[in-house]
């Protein structure tokens, strides 16, 4: 498809077309002010109008495709003859491209959390430079998707299987494509499985979507109607989006359970996961005592960098949350004019039924089937609010909470550290008191132990180098991920509106000569 | 560039404007619990006094006029133009206090955007009330029999108070009674049928189509208030996405202008179309009214005078009464007619003026909006901050901004 045969409206001043992205603003990738500002390559090779987005026309994994089971209110939109195909690709959803290190020299172990460059770069602090400019090498292709959204069983042991697909060229799978299906628990399974090996290390583990007993009791009791549908159709693309998350993350994708999450045909039942178990009990206990122990923790840190992160971090949590409130409450106005138009449109068709004059009575109930059509026309934009936007924000909200929560990570890392500090001086201090007092045999003990801890504050001290330096990395990563996802929704988001707008022009325009040939 | 809308008088209604009498509504000033209009009156009449001067109304003087038309016999076979509605500007009022007790709970940006809304509102409000008024003036000025009115000469040209006092409230009680009364003879009338195949008609699509146009018209002053109530949740998501995506905030912000047009539009195009001819048809109803009155005192005249004649007592008297009851009826018929004809013309005209203006003005704000949102697109592709270049390759005439200036309104025709 030729870059040029694109939309009819106005021509640009400037060529658009040639080389979008050699033209990128040069600012300073850690300030996180205008989002649309990212470095990487992935972002040109996405919207790169070149880029043959034919590869997999019919795939599973191209957005353009609507015959499956997944029916997004957006997509189908875009099968609306009025829009030309061309455009749709250019737009199609950004697939997922994976940045690896050379597989050959990932750690062999299966708890395998730090690539190599982490050991590269930990010695050099010039080397944050470095690490803040990582290009993505060796991208090799990954794809995840979650579609096909079944009810199994009945009543209220009823529950709903997803078909996870993978498509990958990765060596470590067993296939290239392979699909099994899941049901919610399974992913939240995943989650707590990848929380408790990886977050102690500062990495940024996505949170999965929340549980909602309202949204799976109707679903359960069967409740055919399109709030349920709507629900499901939301749990699955929050579902795909989460793991998504996962693969793209170099670290986890390592992770055996991650690996096993997507091949094995069987998958044990999570236990784990169900509020009011063992596990969840003790979830709510240490959130508890995180929360007290947030507001004690001050890291007399030299290295600000931190405290501004979290301090940006938390400020940004507070805005998206307004805004998702506001994007909420505009939904719900939307559906409201919706209400307003199609009673509107009646009535207006009621008047051109009892107008005498001919042309006058056609060009009223054309009217009125007009805003028959606006209404539509806002239903739609009301669900590309919600599906895209509200969304969109809701996740990052909740992933802004793990970024919190590795941050928090680091400072307990620290606490121990310091405790450890402060438990050597206590020994050296009893040892030095022993010696004075000259008793031998317990000083050889009070010397083991001072052995003891001194080794503990140099591993503590190690580990929270390390988990500084992780939390650093995951912390850029996110803020790219961050960059290139809101980029890509808000696109799609524009997207939406500007077909909604042209059927908006289209409809306008097919009234005109009806109101024009009133006589 | 010019502002794009129209000489309000011609918004409802279709008028030949004569060059022996044109008026105008040339300045209005909002006080506090009044509006004062300046009637501007060009004539080649021999009855003024001068070619042309300006008088100063208010809208009570404007309702003596209308009720001196309704209560002369005279015009009893004329479509009476419907009386103005009264200035209303409470509703906007009490939203600028609102906003302004609620100045706390929002940004500075925000709040001052809103302010700017309101006093939009309220400026637009302020000009729809001068076009009535002006419309309904323009309406007399048209009539070939209304325009010769006494009062409304006095009402044009006296440049002293006209001392009339809105109605106490004894006598707003009268009105109502009257009014019950009437719509209970007007039932009783309406069901006599006429021998007349026009008027019956026209008695039925008159009562059928005032039905719905009523219907019609609260339906559309409902949506409209939705469209325009999205408006300050759009504010607050532009200001919010300001901190995050600059260029999808500053689309929104464009949007948000453009659709408060739209509905302001829609409202000016379609809601008070509906609203005048709500009036207008209540007005038309009205003279049927008169005449299906007219036609039973009429067929009762004629009752009694067979009944005198038969008992051959007060004949005479009788005879006249007839006379009278048959000249008032065919008086009323004659003109009657014409005015029907005459309202079903107007409205055709004004019903189609006001959809073309609607549909253009909707395609066209349609188009901007698809414009903006497209630069938006291209714009988040390129990841590069670019000059606004609204406006230029388009050449669309700007849309007329709102006028400053909060008190004093010089109606931009």
């Amino acid at each position: 498809m030729a870059a040029s045969s694109r939309r009819n409206p106005p021509p640009l001043p400037g060529a658009e077309n040639q080389d979008p992205l050699s033209e990128m603003a040069d600012e300073d990738s850690d300030e996180g002010e205008d989002i649309f500002v990212g470095n990487s390559n992935p972002v040109a090779e996405a919207f790169q109008p070149d880029t043959a987005n034919g590869e997999e026309p019919a795939d599973l994994f191209s957005e353009a495709e609507t015959s499956t089971a997944v029916n997004s209110s957006i997509t189908t939109s875009k099968s609306n003859g009025v829009h030309s195909d061309n455009e749709n690709d250019l737009f199609a959803e950004v697939s997922v491209e994976l940045s690896m290190e050379n597989p050959s020299t990932t750690a062999k172990s299966s708890g395998a959390e730090f690539t190599p460059s982490l050991t590269r770069s930990a010695t050099q602090p010039e080397s944050m430079e470095q690490l803040e400019e990582e290009k993505d090498e060796d991208s090799f292709d990954m794809e995840v998707a979650v579609t096909n959204p079944e009810k199994i069983g009945d009543g209220m042991n009823a529950y709903m299987a997803y078909k996870v697909s993978t498509r990958t060229t990765l060596p470590m799978f067993r296939n290239r494509t392979f699909s099994v299906w899941r049901r919610f628990s399974d992913f939240l399974g995943l989650y707590e499985k990848l929380s408790v090996k990886h977050s102690l290390n500062g990495c940024i583990i996505p949170p999965p979507p929340e549980k909602s007993v309202v949204g799976m009791t109707k679903v359960k009791v069967g409740k055919d109607d399109s709030s349920s549908a709507d629900f499901v159709e939301r749990r699955r693309a929050a579902l795909e989006r989460y793991l998504q998350r996962v693969v793209c993350h170099p670290s986890l994708l390592q992770d055996p359970d991650v690996r096993e999450f997507l091949e094995r045909d069987e998958l044990p039942r999570a236990v784990g996961t169900h509020t009011l178990s063992g596990a969840g009990f003790l979830k709510m206990i240490n959130r508890a005592s995180d929360a007290v122990s947030k507001m004690t923790i001050k890291i007399s840190d030299s290295d600000a960098w931190f405290d501004n992160k979290l301090q940006e971090v938390e400020s940004e949590e507070l805005q998206l949350r307004k805004l998702h409130a506001v994007v909420d409450s505009l939904v719900n106005h939307r559906k409201e004019l919706c209400g307003n138009t199609a009673v509107f449109a009646k009535s207006m068709a009621m008047l051109g039924n009892s107008e005498d004059n001919t042309a006058l009575s056609r060009a009223l109930s054309q009217l009125a089937e007009v805003e028959d059509k606006m209404e539509t026309l806002h239903q739609e934009q009301a669900a590309s609010d919600f599906f895209i936007l509200a969304e969109l924000l809701a996740d990052y909200i909740r992933l802004l909470g793990a970024v919190r929560g590795c941050f928090e990570q680091r400072m307990k890392t620290w606490q121990r550290w310091q405790e450890a500090q402060s438990t050597l001086q206590k020994k050296r201090e009893v040892e030095a008191k022993l010696l004075w007092a000259n008793k031998p045999d317990k000083l050889q003990q009070a010397k083991e132990e001072i052995t003891e801890w001194e080794g503990k504050v140099t591993q503590y001290e190690r580990d929270f180098d390390r988990i500084s330096v992780t939390v650093r990395k995951e912390f850029l990563r996110f803020e790219k991920e961050k960059s290139k996802d809101f980029k890509s929704q808000i696109v799609k988001y524009l997207e939406s509106l500007l077909q909604s707008q042209q059927r908006h022009v289209k409809f306008w325009e097919a009234f005109l000569p009806e109101a024009k040939a009133i006589a | 560039t010019s502002p794009q809308h129209d000489a309000p008088r011609a918004v409802n209604v279709d008028l030949q404007t004569d060059a022996t009498l044109q008026v105008d509504i040339s300045d209005a000033l909002s006080e506090r619990d009044k509006v004062k209009f300046t009637v501007h009156t060009k004539s080649t009449l021999p009855n003024f006094k001068q070619n042309e001067f300006s008088v100063v109304r208010q809208h009570e003087e404007f309702i003596w006029l209308h009720d001196s038309f309704v209560e002369n016999e005279e015009y009893a076979g004329y479509i009476i133009p419907p009386a103005p509605p009264r200035p209303d500007f409470d509703a906007s009022r009490e939203k600028l206090q609102k906003l302004g007790e609620g100045e706390g709970s929002m940004t500075k940006e925000e709040f001052t955007k809103m302010k700017q809304e309101l006093e939009a509102e309220y400026l637009a409000i302020f000009k729809k009330t001068v076009a009535m008024h002006e419309v309904f003036l323009c309406r007399v000025a048209a009539h070939p029999v209304l325009r010769k009115d006494m009062n409304f000469h006095v009402f044009l040209e006296y440049n002293q108070d006209l001392s009339v006092r809105g109605k106490n409230k004894r006598e707003k009680m009268e009105d109502f009674f009257k009014n019950v009364v009437k719509s209970a003879d007007g039932v009783l009338v309406a069901g006599v049928k006429d021998v007349d195949d026009f008027f019956e008609h026209e008695k039925t699509f008159l009562l059928e189509y005032h039905n719905r146009v009523k219907d019609a018209s609260s339906k559309s002053d409902r949506m409209i208030r939705s469209h325009k109530s999205k408006s300050p949740h759009c504010l607050i998501i532009s200001t919010c996405l300001g901190k995050f995506f600059l260029k999808v905030s500053e689309l929104f912000e464009k949007t948000r202008k453009i659709e408060a047009r739209v509905a302001a539009d829609e409202d000016l195009k379609l809601a008070d179309l509906l609203k005048y001819y709500l009036r207008e048809s209540q007005a038309a109803k009205d003279l049927l009214y008169r005449r299906g009155r007219a036609l039973v005192d009429y067929e009762n005249a004629n009752k009694a005078l067979d009944k005198a004649r038969a008992k051959n007592k007060d004949v005479l008297q009788a005879e006249t009464s007839q006379q009278v009851c048959c000249q008032k009826f065919e008086k009323i018929s004659e003109s009657a007619k014409q005015e029907l004809i005459d309202f079903k013309t107007r409205r055709v005209a004004a019903f189609r003026k006001n959809l073309v203006e609607l549909a253009e003005l909707e395609l066209k704000h349609a188009k901007v909006i698809f414009y903006y949102t497209w630069l938006s697109i291209s714009d988040s592709i390129k990841s590069v901050s670019q000059p606004a270049v609204i406006g230029s390759p388009i050449g669309w005439s700007t849309i007329g901004p709102v006028s400053s200036g909060f008190g004093r309104c010089r109606p931009s025709f």
